[in-house]
């Protein structure tokens, strides 16, 4: 069997990966569309480790909700995605950079 | 077991509503809209009846522990439909002047206030994130709802990135706590925290540290407000009206729920970490609105350094410094509702009144406007004959109460440095000369009366304050009472 | 009646906010208006109130509780007794006719509305200050009146005189007030509350205590410190200094403010603290000395003036002197009775005066006047009525009141009594001298400036019915009150005075029973010598302005040296200017060349407010506008606040 903190570490690992995802990006959105995805998976590991480990259903059933809100979250994220192609012609990081200051 | 849905009755009927306004669309011409707009707004006054009508007394946990009904919360949430409910009247014009008067925005406004109640109510972690998801997801629309405009859907790219990041950290934060404490429920993960509270407690630090960072984000405390600035200059001032002020209750509320409600025998650490917030908000905010040109942006600093300045009473973990941070989230958000109502007001069709050199002069052409301005800055700024300088005495005299008076003495030395973009505003106002020669002004009768009222509410309750910091002293005691 | 008591100040509140907020969209009309009717409404409303208080209605008791702090209870509330009643009345009855002056002698000023507003406002404040019942709200009112009473000196703001009058009666006010808080803080901290009845009620076990280590009373203190302010206010030797620069305001305000109104206040409020006083000896004798100094050397001053408003404004000093003596005499009724006259007969004095200066296009300086009876009779007329009540001419009001205050010190046991009773007694001659001599050089003789005289006209009904309306009180108020007010029990509880102070009762005992005490005092006072003094007054004044107009200037140059020290006031501004002006102007330079301009404006304000700038413009730049730094600052957050926790 596999320990916990394996998982935990999995979860640790893909969370830092996705956040080190977002910043380092410079070129497309798209991707941090990505990012976001993973990191919402990462915490899923996490829960479905725990909750398993714990013989508890309840972070099953977060894990259930949380894919759900995913889902939506990413649904207005490529809307916006959209949006913001028609407006700028462009989906670079880099090119989002009228509001400064 | 018994479901019992009487105290979320009002919850169901602004989702009712929603959708019925959602579905009502469809067979709505596009000059009859105004329909959903009426209905949105009896919606908010019914809504608002009901939490009234059914004041809690007490604090009761309904929905298996998923639901709390107490003082607290019905004062905020009265709060919030309040907040909202003025929202959609002062952007009325504006949102029809820019070809933004769809269903949608209504829709999109009551699912936010929904997603809000729900925060506000949270006794269980899944029920916080989805209130938090459901607020969240609207907002990003409703930022970008200005499809046209290259700055607001570049903001909504910003907001929706970093509030993205923010709900994970949320949700990692969970995570650890309920690893830790095999529970999602936030009473019973309060029982297990209390027994578990120490220092070397590495865990709970590091869950402690990503929920008490996506709070900070969800208010706009520095180091986590860059979205603050950027949301609230792109955005449509419609939907900067809406995304400053109401959810910044809600957010007030979800701190008081998970750090007071659940990880309150962590004081000790929280606190720390909250005073540097609290320290770089109100200095960051204070210190860069001196330097902006565009009014949304400077009020967005300010924003961020007030809720620095509403962090000072959470911080006290006082059952006084709580209800000093309600009172001064209240005040707030309702100063703030004024401000942005201001550029709403000047603005008209093609033309946004949203820098700060738009308002040079503006005494010349409109003295009462000019007095409202002037109320609203005095307000923020914290002198005397306002709420605005009670709010800040109070979480002042918090902070004082816990021998913090070193914290204190900064607080006040960053009011002075904050009074000066605000009487800087004033001048502009008042010692300039105007900018355009004549100033039309196109607010329909609802807004002017409503933004006056605004304004003079914040002297002329000045006899109420008593009374309104009861109400927030009996709303704290009903959170904390029940434990 | 607590409605009533509410309303009434309310509606000069409201009369003053409509015609300041929104003078320009109602208009002249409008403004004069609204302000007017607040201000009728208020007088009718003090009548009925006063009618209420004779039927035994009285009233003390909060409105409205603001704050409560470590036990002081802090509110606003009203004491409604005889002294309270009196006060309104006069108050609102003189600011009702100088709100319908107004109309017609500021008709051409572009500040009409903003006048309006003002003076509205001061009825308001004014108001509240008599109708207190508290200190902390007395304060208030105090300062509100004082606030009204600098915009309105400085109302004409590009007139360089009038914004150094102004400048001059903050100043000097700021000294009284100084006196005044320490006051109030002293009865906050010997009785631990600020509520007149129960400060009243525990001032007699006070009576005694002295402060530690010496052997001065508390309430001695507490009663000069008060009184400090009441000379502030009131203009008393030597904070009087204020009073006739004060008259660079318009008219209407040298009457209602600078004469009948404000600067009783201090007079008012040294009557209302009767029984604080009358525990203090000492500080009756003060209060008598100051007054008897100020009612003769000021008066002394009026003989030589020539601007027609200065030679009233020293009048006003003069007999806030008389009433200053008649509280130091423990006579408090009389000084609130001479109060109430005096308003009526200088606020008439005032407005005749202002009628005149229209008519000659605002010329003050008598030297140009003369003969102006011929064009000008009802305001001639009127302003010989007043000149009447002022000097003291038997029957008319001014008469019974002085001379009630002259018999009271007469039978004061104070030892600084005899000196006040020979001061108020010579200052009747020099009072009825100048007051004709401005009668004289005004209205009567030749012209000496045919062409202002060629273009006078009198006033119109405005001006001129305000005048008359004062008039008719000018002569018969004396006769109706002087029986209740100082021989009656009309103050009932609201004046304490000790037994053995009570020189009103003495001067009572002097009268015989079975006749009306006003014909009585008529009938003694005829004889008696302040009326023979002010007939020779009279008869001299009359000799040397019209039989022999050119001995003033021959008496002038004899007694150079007397008439240039009156007309230099006794030196005391020059003094002022000398000691307290220079020195601390020299002080002042000192420190704001050396503190202010260098290390204060340089360094910490210009300094910081630069740096604070600068700082600004480089740190908006954290914001880049990169999404990928803002997560950026959010990760580093996140990480600086674990490790920060993790390794504690």
């Amino acid at each position: 069997m596999i320990p916990l903190t394996h998982y935990l570490v999995l979860g640790a690992i893909l969370f830092a990966i996705s956040m080190v995802g977002i910043f380092l990006n410079r070129k497309n959105v798209v991707i941090l569309l990505m990012a976001i995805e993973l990191l919402l998976l990462a915490v899923n590991i996490n829960f479905v480790a725990f909750s398993h480990y714990l013989q508890d259903p309840a972070g099953e059933i977060f894990v259930f909700f949380i894919l759900t809100v995913a889902a939506a979250e990413s649904a207005i994220g490529l809307a916006i995605l959209i949006v913001l192609f028609r407006n700028r012609r462009s989906v670079n990081v880099e090119d989002l950079d009228l509001l400064k200051g | 077991m018994e479901l019992n849905i009487q105290p979320i009755l009002p919850e169901i009927f602004i989702c009712a509503m929603a959708c019925v306004i959602l579905v009502l669309d469809l067979y709505l011409k596009p000059e009859r809209r105004t329909i959903a707009y009426v209905l949105t707004v009896m919606t908010l006054l019914v809504a608002a009846g009901l939490y009234w009508q059914d004041f809690a007394t007490g604090s009761a946990v309904y929905l298996n522990g998923m639901f709390i009904k107490d003082r607290f919360s019905d004062v905020v949430k009265i709060a919030i439909c309040l907040l909202s409910l003025l929202v959609f009247v002062y952007s009325r014009e504006y949102i029809k002047a820019r070809d933004l008067f769809l269903s949608e925005y209504f829709v999109l406004g009551l699912f936010a206030v929904l997603g809000m109640m729900v925060m506000v109510s949270a006794g269980h972690f899944l029920a916080l994130y989805l209130g938090l998801e459901l607020l969240s997801l609207s907002l990003y629309a409703m930022v970008a709802f200005q499809r046209d405009s290259s700055v607001a859907t570049e903001a909504a790219m910003k907001y929706f990135v970093l509030g993205a990041l923010g709900s994970a950290m949320l949700l990692y934060g969970m995570s650890i706590i309920y690893g830790l404490t095999g529970s999602l429920d936030i009473s019973v993960v309060r029982g297990i925290v209390a027994a578990q509270a120490a220092p070397d407690n590495v865990i709970l630090v590091l869950g402690l540290v990503f929920i008490l960072v996506s709070l900070a984000f969800k208010i706009g405390a520095v180091p986590f407000h860059m979205w603050v600035p950027d949301v609230y200059h792109g955005a449509p001032t419609s939907s900067t009206l809406f995304v400053s002020t109401a959810p910044k209750l809600a957010g007030f509320a979800i701190i008081i729920r998970l750090l007071v409600g659940g990880l309150e025998d962590l004081h000790f650490m929280w606190r720390d970490m909250l005073i540097v917030l609290a320290v770089l908000s109100m200095l960051l905010g204070n210190l860069i609105a001196i330097a902006q040109t565009n009014l949304k942006r400077m009020l967005a600093y300010s924003a961020i350094s007030h809720m620095g300045f509403m962090l000072l009473g959470i911080l006290a973990g006082t059952p006084n410094g709580y209800s000093a941070g309600l009172f001064y989230g209240l005040v707030y958000t309702f100063m703030g509702l004024g401000g942005f109502g201001i550029v709403v007001l000047l603005s008209r069709a093609g033309y946004e009144a949203d820098e700060l050199d738009d308002l040079r002069g503006l005494n010349q052409s409109h003295p009462w406007y000019a007095f409202l301005i002037l109320i609203f800055m005095f307000s923020m700024a914290g002198v005397p004959p306002t709420l605005g300088f009670f709010a800040k005495l109070s979480v002042i005299q918090a902070v004082i109460d816990v021998e913090l008076t070193w914290l204190a003495v900064i607080a006040v030395l960053f009011t002075v440095i904050g009074a000066f973009y605000y009487l800087r505003v004033i001048k502009l106002v008042y010692f300039d000369p105007p900018a355009v020669a004549a100033r039309e002004i196109s607010a329909t009768a609802d807004l002017r009366v409503l933004l006056s009222a605004n304004a003079v509410a914040l002297v002329l309750l000045l006899p109420m304050v008593g009374p309104i910091q009861e109400m927030c002293t009996q709303a704290i005691a009903s959170v904390v009472g029940a434990f | 009646m607590e409605t009533i008591y509410l309303l009434t100040p309310l509606a000069c509140l409201v009369g003053a906010i409509v015609a300041g907020l929104f003078g320009k969209r109602i208009g002249r009309t409008g403004a004069h208006r609204v302000t007017i009717s607040g201000v009728a409404i208020a007088f009718l409303l003090s009548v009925i109130v006063f009618v209420d208080v004779m039927n035994g209605n009285l009233f003390n008791g909060p409105v409205y509780t603001w704050a409560v702090s470590e036990g002081t209870v802090y509110q606003i509330g009203f004491l409604i007794d005889e002294l309270t009643a009196v006060m309104m009345v006069v108050v609102t009855f003189v600011s009702f006719m100088v709100h319908i002056y107004t109309i017609g002698y500021m008709e051409e000023d572009p500040g009409y509305q903003r006048f309006f507003s003002y003076i509205a406002l001061f009825t308001f404040s004014m108001l509240m200050l008599v109708m207190s019942n508290n200190f902390l709200q007395l304060f208030f009112g105090w300062e509100a009146v004082g606030l009204v009473s600098y915009l309105l000196i400085g109302f004409w703001f590009k007139k360089d005189t009038a914004i150094a009058a102004n400048l001059k009666a903050f100043l000097v006010n700021r000294v009284g007030d100084l006196g005044f808080l320490l006051g109030i803080g002293g009865v906050l901290y010997l009785f631990g509350t600020l509520d007149y009845a129960d400060v009243f009620a525990a001032a007699p076990d006070f009576a005694g205590e002295t402060m530690p280590g010496t052997e001065t009373l508390w309430m001695t203190l507490i009663c000069l410190l008060l009184f400090v302010g009441a000379m502030g206010k009131s203009a008393q030797v030597p904070l009087h200094v204020w009073l006739p620069d004060s008259m660079e305001g318009p008219t209407p305000i040298s009457a209602l403010i600078h004469a009948a109104t404000m600067v009783t206040a201090g007079i008012f409020m040294v009557a209302r603290m009767s029984p604080l006083f009358e525990l203090s000896d000492t500080a009756l004798n003060f209060v008598l000395v100051i007054g008897a100094i100020t009612a003769f050397f000021m008066a002394l001053v009026g003989l030589v003036q020539n601007d027609i408003k200065r030679v009233i404004a020293y009048s006003t000093l003069s007999q806030l002197g008389y009433m200053t003596v008649a509280l130091g005499a423990s006579a408090y009724a009389a000084g609130i009775f001479h109060l109430g006259t005096h308003a009526f007969f200088k606020a008439l004095l005032f407005l005749a005066a202002g009628s005149v200066i229209i008519a000659l296009h605002h010329e003050q300086d008598m030297r140009h006047m003369g003969g102006l009876r011929r064009v000008m009779p009802i305001t001639w007329i009127t302003m010989i009525i007043g000149t009447l009540a002022l000097i003291g001419t038997p029957g008319f009001s001014g008469f019974f009141s002085k001379d009630a205050i002259i018999e009271a010190v007469h039978y004061s046991q104070q030892p600084a009594a005899k000196f006040a009773h020979i001061a108020l007694t010579a200052g009747t001659f020099v009072t009825a001298f100048y007051s004709w001599r401005l009668i004289f050089l005004t209205f009567h003789g030749e012209p000496r400036d045919r062409e202002k005289f060629d273009h006078a006209k009198e006033s119109p009904w405005v001006v001129t019915l305000p005048l008359i309306l004062l008039a008719i009180p000018s002569v018969i108020v004396g006769w109706i009150f002087v029986e209740p007010m100082l021989f009656g029990d009309f103050f009932g509880s609201s004046i304490v005075v000790r037994p053995e102070h009570d020189t009103l009762a003495r001067l009572a005992e002097h009268n015989d029973p079975g006749h009306g005490a006003a014909w009585q005092m008529v009938a003694h006072g005829i004889l008696a010598l302040p009326v023979l003094l002010t007939a020779l007054g009279t008869v001299l004044a009359w000799i040397m302005y019209i039989v022999r107009p050119d001995l003033p200037g021959k008496l002038a140059g004899r007694f150079s040296a007397i008439y240039k020290i009156l007309l230099n006031k006794y030196g005391i501004d020059e003094f002022n200017e000398f000691f307290f002006a220079r020195g601390g102007r020299n002080i002042g330079n000192f420190f704001w060349r050396i503190g202010d301009v260098k290390l204060i404006d340089g360094i910490m304000v210009n300094g910081t407010a630069r740096v604070v700038g600068w700082v600004s413009s480089v740190v908006r730049h954290i914001q880049t506008g990169y999404v990928y730094h803002y997560a950026f600052a959010m990760i580093i957050g996140l990480f600086v606040l674990m490790t920060w926790f993790l390794s504690s």
